[in-house]
């Protein structure tokens, strides 16, 4: 398949850029495929799941079970790209009392912005009460960004001095969440580099004390990637996955022009879903991941 | 990858040699394995391109023909276009003749820009300046926090006023400042932001305009996927940035995205951040970065640092005690950790050539536990004891054990080849060749790092 990304040697790289437009399907030709590699390719989805998506759709135009018509094939591209981003999504199960969340990911990748974001939609939307644990005791100043968040989004803070352990700060939010009836607990972890052995042992070890202080918990573990991650974002949710089984993925920062298509190599190579989408600095800029959105702005202009 | 990629290359050329010529249809293949691999490592699908396409009309050229491994030549030959499109001429930073010399740092959310900060004013003021920060990131929560924790550490002055100030009117300020007392650089912290957020592009416009740095960095983060294009381009324009800093290179990230933002901004990438220590921080070499883009190992990088962390001092000592038989546990002690300074080493082992490829070391573990417990060991010990092994009886052992955590075997494993150690040296001081008996009982001892699979 990848005969296709073979020079062009005819087109100028400005006429490149504009076609790669909402007109990749014009005319369903050689080109058109080449067209759609390349706007998968930019938008970070990754040589292999790229050539199992356009190889599927050609091979639906070619066999006639889809008709070879633009707006035809652009939809049928839109739900093969919304298959593959959704495999094995389930909604985030908050019916455990207290229901556990815990939040991991690599440095910088909004882990703590997004924890604030759950917090105030659960507590502003739902009405639930929620306790944060300020597991992040590494980085400087984290506790005091998370004690942010909690009041922006009204919702109890569990913290303990810097370089204090995660696990027991866990430990203590479920704890007093138990305490206080609260419905929900976000944990927050310090950032890390997947490559860190002694980190990600660590990481496993704050999910072991959680699943004993409340057999069952966590009962949902996302990992954040930062939209503009290119491919390394493959290794860090499978790294993390074999840590701490992560249940699903968030995808941050999809506000500026990265396109987040790391995200459908992860559902597809590693069958971990997209479940939310964070798009902006602001407390409401979370919802919930549609394929079916994401699928048409992976692929606008 | 790059042994994959070399390997690849060799298998598609694998008949080149019985025909002995390279033809158009050969090199086209070898040009899709590279295409793949650079894709693979996130160079920007535009750039590739253009790379390939230069790339492939050498490769035509007759050296190749010559080539007795056609593959291996091809290879050669991407390392050094690489080398040539990442490098340049990188004359590092501009200083100011007088007055302090301003350093305004820009970038992308989450992108590192606070801990670089920090980390490049402790690179500066090793060479003993006298480094201020200004903390003009008023948006994210805690964010001046962060700066003044990790500012203190790396002894820096940060100069901050809260979060309710214009940041342009704080960096104004903090100039002021940093004029008044007399420092020699001022690193200007910025809040993250998006490229296509014109407000805040206009306000990094506005911090430039007025604090007139001599230096603008662009600080990106070494697993940005095709869009650091877009994100250079724009902060290009904004911020006119003169190089680029380069974070998180200690993951396993490739870095295609420095090769994409020096392909098509033309500035140098001027300095890496490789780990959480702020000592984790290091000038950029563009050779380095075209081999771990291909994925080849960064040798010269761990000797680099193996060099910086063995105090020359400290390493005649070390020659003297030899010399004169005085090596001790204490010395051994000192040793080991110079080692261990180097970061983990498991880390280092990702550093040699080859050794992505090799499976069974692909996982491989370096049992950092077996270490610290020759460390607590030795902890245990009175200094007496440290100096002079030998008066280690049973009831010493015993007491180190429990101090230690550790059995007496431990205790014993340590002691004997310590012992063994000093015997080997001894003889290698006095110049005859070592006894490979005891070569061989020492390789057979403890307390050496273990490699495992995990």
């Amino acid at each position: 398949m990848f005969r296709r990304l073979r020079e062009s040697l005819s087109k100028s790289r400005q006429a490149l850029v504009e076609e790669i437009s909402a007109s990749i399907f014009d005319r369903i030709d050689e080109e058109a495929w080449e067209r759609l590699e390349e706007a998968l390719i930019l938008a970070d989805v990754g040589v292999p799941t790229t050539a199992i998506v356009v190889e599927r759709l050609e091979q639906e135009v070619e066999a006639g079970t889809v008709p070879a018509d633009g707006e035809a094939v652009r939809e049928r591209l839109i739900e093969i790209i919304g298959e593959v981003g959704a495999t094995g999504r389930r909604p985030i199960d908050l019916s455990a009392e207290p229901a556990v969340l815990l939040m991991v990911g690599v440095n910088g990748t909004g882990k703590t912005t997004t924890i604030g974001k759950i917090a105030w939609h659960l507590s502003q939307e739902f009405g639930l009460s929620v306790v944060l644990a300020a597991g992040d005791t590494y980085r400087a100043a984290a506790g005091e960004q998370l004690a942010e968040w909690a009041e922006r989004a009204g919702a109890d803070l569990v913290r303990s001095a810097p370089g204090g352990d995660p696990g027991a700060v866990a430990f203590d939010a479920i704890d007093a969440a138990r305490a206080r009836g609260a419905d929900v607990v976000i944990v927050d972890t310090a950032g890390r580099l997947h490559t860190q052995g002694d980190l990600m042992d660590e990481l496993a070890k704050v999910r072991r004390v959680i699943g004993k202080q409340l057999p069952g918990a966590p009962h949902e573990t996302l990992v954040s990637i930062d939209a503009t991650t290119g491919q390394n974002g493959l290794r860090q949710a499978k790294v993390f996955a074999e840590a701490v089984e992560v249940d699903g993925v968030v995808l941050t920062k999809l506000d500026g022009t990265a396109k987040g298509g790391i995200v459908l190599a992860i559902a597809n190579e590693l069958e971990i879903p997209v479940k939310l989408i964070g798009t902006g600095e602001s407390l409401e800029d979370l919802r919930p991941f549609d394929p079916e959105d994401f699928a048409r702005a992976l692929l606008a202009e | 990858m790059f042994d994959q990629l070399s390997e690849r290359l060799q298998a598609t050329l694998s008949d080149v040699r019985s025909r002995g010529t390279l033809n158009e249809g050969d090199v086209d293949a070898a040009m899709r394995e590279i295409r793949l691999a650079l894709l693979e490592a996130d160079v920007n699908f535009r750039v590739v391109k253009g790379f390939t396409k230069a790339l492939k009309e050498r490769c035509l050229g007759a050296d190749v023909l010559e080539s007795l491994d056609p593959g291996q030549q091809v290879v050669k030959i991407v390392n050094e276009e690489l080398t040539a499109l990442m490098g340049g001429a990188s004359s590092g930073l501009a200083m100011a003749p007088s007055g302090p010399t301003v350093i305004l740092m820009a970038g992308l959310q989450g992108s590192g820009k606070t801990t670089a900060c920090a980390k490049l004013a402790r690179h500066l003021g090793e060479s003993g300046r006298d480094v201020a920060l200004a903390a003009c990131d008023v948006y994210r929560p805690a964010a001046v926090d962060q700066l003044v924790t990790v500012g203190e550490r790396a002894g820096a002055q940060v100069y901050e006023q809260g979060t309710d100030r214009d940041p342009v009117e704080i960096a104004d300020w903090a100039l002021q400042r940093a004029r008044e007392d007399g420092r020699d650089v001022l690193i200007i912290d910025t809040a993250g932001r998006l490229h296509i957020d014109e407000e805040l592009m206009e306000e990094l416009a506005r911090i430039r305009k007025r604090t007139k740095p001599h230096d603008v960095l662009l600080v990106v983060d070494a697993m940005t996927g095709q869009d650091a294009v877009g994100v250079a381009e724009s902060f290009a324009g904004a911020a006119e940035f003169d190089g680029v800093l380069m974070t998180k290179l200690d993951g396993d990230a490739r870095g295609g995205a420095a090769l994409s933002v020096k392909a098509v901004t033309g500035k140098p990438i001027l300095f890496a951040s490789t780990g959480e220590k702020l000592e984790a921080f290091e000038v950029f070499h563009p050779d380095r970065m075209a081999s771990r883009i291909l994925g080849m190992g960064d040798v010269l990088s761990l000797i680099e640092k193996a060099e910086q962390q063995v105090d020359e001092r400290q390493a005649m000592d070390l020659q003297k005690k030899l010399e004169q038989d005085r090596f001790t546990l204490e010395d051994f002690l000192q040793q080991m950790r110079q080692v261990r300074k180097m970061g983990p080493l498991s880390g280092l082992i990702g550093m040699l050539p080859g050794m992505g490829a090799m499976k069974q070391l692909k996982d491989a573990d370096v049992d950092e536990g077996e270490l610290d417990r020759v460390e607590a060991i030795i902890l245990s010990m009175t200094p007496m004891e440290r100096a002079n092994p030998s008066i280690i009886n049973g009831s010493r052992r015993k007491r180190i054990a429990t101090g230690s955590g550790t059995k007496v075997q431990h205790v014993n494993q340590l002691v004997k080849q310590f012992d063994q150690m000093r015997k080997l040296m001894r003889q290698m001081v006095s110049g005859k060749m070592p006894d490979p008996q005891q070569l061989a009982r020492m390789s057979g001892g403890a307390p050496r790092p273990r490699i495992r699979r995990r």
